[in-house]
């Protein structure tokens, strides 16, 4: 890391706080602007127009948008997200109960496709054209193909249903045990992580393949390294910086859209809860979310940025 | 500083290691598991107000943990529930309640005349039949800690009726504090005196409900019978876990992850009632109903020959086949209090189970109808109501109307709905929905007929002869004159369109056979039900 890395990353922490800022008003003003209305959620099917227009009252609803910004504002920055519309609790309590899930399960996929799609891909690569290359590219394009949804139902009929290993659904906490969590976390992680191995392994064949027709390539074989050696030390290396880009891109997708296999798996984390918050109108939850979805994209993206540096040394910010 | 890449296995290594640990030493902490209910409900809870909401799963979560004066059991008789008894004055008009020996609230206090007061003036602040009650009742009166009366001014039975009330927004008691919430405004404290006690800390909206045994419950010693009865828990902890995929929940009913399913989806029933190890039953022997709503402020559905064209356009079996696919799944009727109820009435039946388009034709043409457009509001995202408009757009097409069916999420048609302007400015002409049968069983709880114009629900119809005719329902006990009054209030509806009835269905329910005693109710109801192990 060069001397003035410190400083690189304490600006860009300091310009979070104006895109922050943009996506609040953004995001508050879009929400604004959309058809719905939490009061009819909350008052149900047989509400009458007086009815929800007393509800809208009571929530501050029927108040003009520049009063009721500042009052989100005030709170948002005495770190109070608010409380939701329709069930009462606080927004904050609604985000960290549902994080726990999406980052169990977001970390399994991540961990078990670096681990099983990187070394593929450079298999691939070193074995270009061969047989094995093939299947891993037959492998690559059958995981993007195939739905999510698919492989899950495909997944819980066998190990669930037919040979009943598995839970078919739900999340527990590591506190519940250690193969309670785990459990519920594996066919997720299989189902989802398919797309995301096809993706890394393709990506890394490429990379590598890439480099390895650089001249330093030439030079370490020339000098007598194994080509184990070359492909790690020299080729993986050198490839690994669209390969961190596509994992960085992963974990932010990940967090914040992983909606199908939560629903599937009936994992509460906050990919359902983004979806529920939006068709119930739940502004305070939305505002809450996509404040904290913008600032962990800010900070992957952050991450991925100091990474290129740690692999590629002439990368300089 | 410097990271290699040889170095990532090691961090990983010890990354996992020290998960691993930390889940291990956990995992001796668990608590043992009590006998425990699990059950996926017809909707995720998320509205714990069951007055401010008028949501069928609000609903049922009311009768969880509050309980009420009166119940009402499966012969529509009112019975006494937290009331032990009540006392009719000699002209009818004045009715005095009298509560059991031993109720408590969750919080431990003696459960009060003043808390039973307090929550009847915030339900009859917003509940329809409520309102029509407060209309009559000119003195409310606690007598002592556990008497009070009220006092009508006319001699009617409503307040009996009104107090054992089934489906949405029950008159459930709660303490005064919580009580004199105002009616617009949800409750943020969840005391009630009900069979189960709300476990607050474990609440999840939309994901899970947790409700305990209350151990202080004095259940009545008569059977129990829909709402009414003895309310005998049998089960340490009931959990409510919201599942968003149809599958998914068979699936883990299957596996035996969760006990009970309130309503199978029809297409996946035969997973289910081909395991011996699970019971199929429809639980609510009403079921519920269909109906939809013309907007009486525009064209075309202003003029009553138009309404009526549409009418005679749409069948019953049509909208039925497309929404459940089986007819042993759904019934014709033109009740507009429900088929099976007592104030049942087929006035109509002519008119709109089987399609007449010719008949439709003819009447479009006399009421000189000008091609208006009618847009009908079709939401794709809930099931149950996704089907209807699609089979009415092609009805009224064949019919020679100029159909806009357009298509938006539910929150979408809630708001718009709600609009009164014109078709082609962001307003509608036809909307459809479902609703609990036991929800509309007489004319002061069936809201869609209610036709006070700009106050009614959305469409807006204004018949003061028809509001007439419920403001004498409401101030009649006579049996025979109220069945009178409900069949004339039928004729009118029927006749002035102000809704049309589309029929009648069930929802199967599905449990384990671990489960014994799961009682029929119009709402689902967890007393009785034992779980072997």
């Amino acid at each position: 890391m060069n001397a003035a890395m410190p400083r690189y990353i304490a600006a860009r922490l300091l310009a979070t706080i104006p895109v922050m800022g943009i996506v609040a008003v953004v995001v508050f003003s879009l929400l604004r602007i959309t058809p719905g209305d939490p009061a009819a959620i909350i008052a149900g099917d047989s509400a009458t127009s007086e009815q929800l227009e007393q509800i809208r009252q009571s929530l501050g609803l029927d108040q003009p948008l520049y009063i009721q910004f500042p009052v989100w504002l005030g709170q948002v920055l005495s770190g109070d997200l608010g409380t939701s519309l329709i069930s009462g609790v606080s927004v904050s309590s609604m985000i960290s109960t549902r994080f726990g899930p999406t980052l169990a399960l977001s970390t399994s996929i991540i961990l078990f496709s670096i681990v099983v799609a990187i070394p593929l891909g450079v298999i691939a690569a070193w074995k270009q054209g061969t047989l094995l290359d093939r299947s891993v590219s037959a492998f690559s394009v059958l995981g993007f193909s195939m739905p999510v949804f698919v492989t899950a139902y495909i997944l819980v009929l066998i190990f669930s249903i037919m040979l009943g290993w598995l839970p078919v659904q739900g999340y527990r906490a590591p506190a519940d045990g250690l193969w309670a969590f785990l459990s519920r976390l594996i066919l997720p992680t299989l189902a989802l992580s398919t797309a995301y191995i096809a993706l890394i392994a393709r990506i890394t064949r490429t990379s590598v393949l890439e480099v390895m027709g650089e001249d330093y390539i030439r030079t370490a074989r020339a000098k007598g390294l194994r080509e184990r050696a070359v492909l790690t030390r020299h080729g993986l290396r050198n490839a690994a910086v669209p390969i961190i880009t596509v994992i960085g891109l992963g974990i932010t997708n990940l967090i914040s859209g992983v909606v199908v296999t939560e629903s599937v798996f009936n994992l509460p984390g906050l990919g359902r809860l983004v979806v529920e918050a939006v068709l119930a109108r739940d502004y305070p939850v939305i505002q809450g979310l996509i404040l904290l979805f913008s600032f962990i994209y800010i900070l992957i993206n952050l991450v991925v940025d100091v990474l290129y540096t740690l692999f590629d040394p002439r990368i300089r910010y | 500083m410097s990271v290699h890449i040889r170095s990532f296995p090691r961090i990983l290594k010890h990354g996992i290691a020290g998960l691993a640990l930390s889940a291990s030493l956990a995992c001796f902490a668990l608590p043992a598991s009590a006998q425990t209910l699990t059950a996926v409900m017809q909707s995720p809870l998320r509205a714990l107000d069951p007055i401010v909401s008028s949501a069928a799963i609000s609903n049922t979560h009311g009768y969880m943990i509050y309980d009420t004066l009166l119940g009402m059991d499966a012969e529509f008789n009112v019975q006494p529930q937290m009331a032990d008894r009540w006392e009719v004055s000699a002209d009818g008009k004045t009715y005095t309640f009298f509560l059991r020996d031993g109720l408590k609230w969750h919080d431990g206090a003696p459960v009060t005349a003043e808390d039973c007061v307090a929550s009847i003036k915030r339900w009859g602040a917003v509940d329809v039949m409520g309102q029509s009650l407060m209309g009559l009742v000119t003195d409310m009166t606690v007598i002592d800690e556990r008497s009070f009366s009220v006092t009508l001014d006319v001699p009617t039975n409503l307040i009996l009726e009104g107090l054992a009330k089934i489906g949405t927004r029950t008159a459930f008691m709660m303490p005064k504090r919580i009580a004199e919430t105002p009616a617009s405004e949800q409750i943020t404290e969840h005391v009630g005196s009900g069979p189960f006690r709300f476990v607050s800390g474990e609440f999840q909206p939309g994901i899970k409900v947790v409700y305990e045994k209350f151990d202080d419950y004095v259940p009545r010693s008569e059977p129990a019978s829909w709402t009414a009865g003895g309310k005998v828990v049998k089960v340490d902890r009931v959990e409510w876990i919201a599942m968003p995929d149809a599958l998914t929940t068979v699936n883990a009913l299957l596996n035996n992850e969760v006990d009970f399913v309130e309503n199978l989806p029809y297409d996946l029933m035969p997973m289910v009632e081909s395991n011996g190890d699970f019971a199929v039953e429809f639980l609510s022997p009403l079921g519920l109903w269909t109906y939809y709503r013309f907007n009486f402020l525009h064209a075309p559905f202003d003029n009553q020959l138009v309404r009526r064209a549409a009418m005679y356009a749409v069948g019953q079996n049509d909208i039925l086949m497309a929404l459940t696919g089986d007819p042993k799944f759904f019934s014709n009727c033109a009740a507009i209090f429900g088929c099976g109820t007592p104030y049942a009435s087929d006035y109509g039946a002519d008119i709109v189970i089987e399609p007449n388009i010719e008949k439709a034709k003819e009447l479009l043409a006399e009421a000189g109808y000008k091609n208006e457009p009618v847009v009908i509001l079709h939401p794709t995202d809930n099931a149950q109501v996704s089907t209807q408009p699609v089979v009415i757009a092609a009805a009224l097409r064949a019919a020679g109307f100029n159909v806009d069916l357009q298509s938006m999420d539910w929150q979408t048609l809630t708001t718009r709905r709600a609009s009164k302007n014109p078709p082609s400015e962001g307003g509608w002409s036809i909307h459809t929905t479902t609703g609990p049968l036991i929800g509309i069983t007489n004319p002061l709880i069936n809201q869609t007929v209610a036709t006070s114009g700009e106050k009614a629900w959305f469409g807006w119809p204004d018949f003061p002869e028809i509001e007439a005719l419920r403001g004498e329902f409401a101030r009649t006990s006579d049996p025979k004159r109220l069945t009178e009054l409900s069949a004339e209030i039928q004729k009118k509806v029927i006749d002035e369109g102000v809704v049309v009835p589309l029929g009648q269905f069930v929802i199967p329910s599905g449990f384990s056979t671990k489960l014994s005693g799961v009682l029929k109710s119009p709402v689902a109801i967890f007393w009785n039900i034992e779980k072997a192990d």
